[in-house]
């Protein structure tokens, strides 16, 4: 059998699951004992499964036991496996399962389908825009328009002070723009698969993903204004 | 600016930027899609303000997370290992 290195998702794509025929060749591997097969699963899907378990429970510590106590499940249940749906999505069930039951028992919920004060305010501040009477209502002001983002947060001159401060801004988010934003920016998950681990609709996971992600373009924003004037070193 | 030009709508920026998220999920239907697209066309500001949003979203992804210590992930490959080794 041929080496595929592209086979198992690495780096910034461990939320693109494995599909197709990919899949059923990884399923074969691992139902015949390939340890390195499960090693690299391990190594690709650990970290969005900690932060989904983190969801859940009160602390780093409990969402580590839960992740090791679902790939032991995992491990155990491979036999059991029929390929209805993909191999992730069959994990991350047996992860959120482990993790709702603990959850309960650490009674810790996050309130999904309730509206927080606030959550219809717009994300942009309305003085960026002309008003109902100006020649371009809502249009941007030149005071307000975006200014351009010179280098790009790419750039590896930045892209460390980039991630520093998309970490903070993160830690500094409402709980569950953090959550939705990181499932599925950080940590790749898809639309479908944040839904399903979450148990929200995709409107909902639209409005918390669209809260956080514009937070998040506004702390770069500053970061960028004040590299401008000067402030930053 | 917002109105209508003949029978296209248009969408003015401080409503685009609301709806950003939508039209990159692809969750607008098409008539909405084309009207802000041909919004984006014209706008310079907006288009900027979609790229940051890009780029941001693209910087995400290179954001640290948190994983397993190596010990646990050696131990879990050693219980899998161990399941398999009962199976000769």
């Amino acid at each position: 059998m041929t080496e595929e290195p592209g086979l198992l998702a690495t780096e910034r794509s461990p939320g693109r699951g494995v599909v197709g025929e990919h899949e059923t060749e990884l399923v074969d591997r691992l139902r015949a004992g390939d340890a390195d097969a499960f090693a690299q699963l391990v190594e690709d899907w650990t970290p969005s499964m900690l932060r989904l378990a983190r969801t859940y429970v009160s602390t780093q510590a409990s969402a580590e036991e839960i992740v090791q106590e679902s790939w032991l499940a995992v491990i155990r249940g491979l036999g059991r496996f029929e390929g209805r749906s993909s191999l992730r999505t069959w994990a991350f069930r047996i992860l959120t399962n482990q993790a709702k039951t603990r959850g309960v028992r650490e009674s810790r919920t996050v309130p999904w389908s309730s509206v927080v004060a606030g959550e219809r305010r717009p994300t942009v501040d309305p003085d960026r825009f002309r008003g109902p009477n100006d020649r371009w209502p809502g249009g941007w002001t030149v005071e307000g328009r975006p200014t351009a983002w010179q280098p790009t947060p790419e750039s590896s001159a930045i892209a460390g002070e980039i991630r520093g401060r998309l970490t903070a801004a993160l830690a500094e988010l409402p709980e569950r723009q953090r959550i939705v934003v990181s499932l599925r920016d950080v940590h790749g998950l898809s639309s479908d698969e944040v839904c399903e681990a979450l148990g929200i609709t995709a409107v909902n996971q639209r409005v918390l993903l669209h809260r956080g992600r514009a937070g998040l373009r506004a702390s770069l924003e500053d970061y960028y204004r004040d590299a401008g004037t000067g402030v930053m070193a | 600016m917002s109105g209508t030009h003949g029978d296209q709508v248009d969408i003015a920026c401080r409503e685009l930027v609301e709806i950003v998220t939508d039209y990159l999920e692809g969750a607008l239907d098409p008539a909405m899609t084309a009207t802000v697209e041909r919004h984006l066309a014209v706008c310079p500001h907006c288009e900027r303000y979609i790229e940051q949003m890009r780029e941001t979203i693209s910087a995400l992804g290179h954001v640290p997370v948190d994983t397993l210590s190596e010990q646990a992930k050696a131990d879990l490959v050693a219980a899998f290992r161990d399941f398999h080794a009962t199976d000769t």
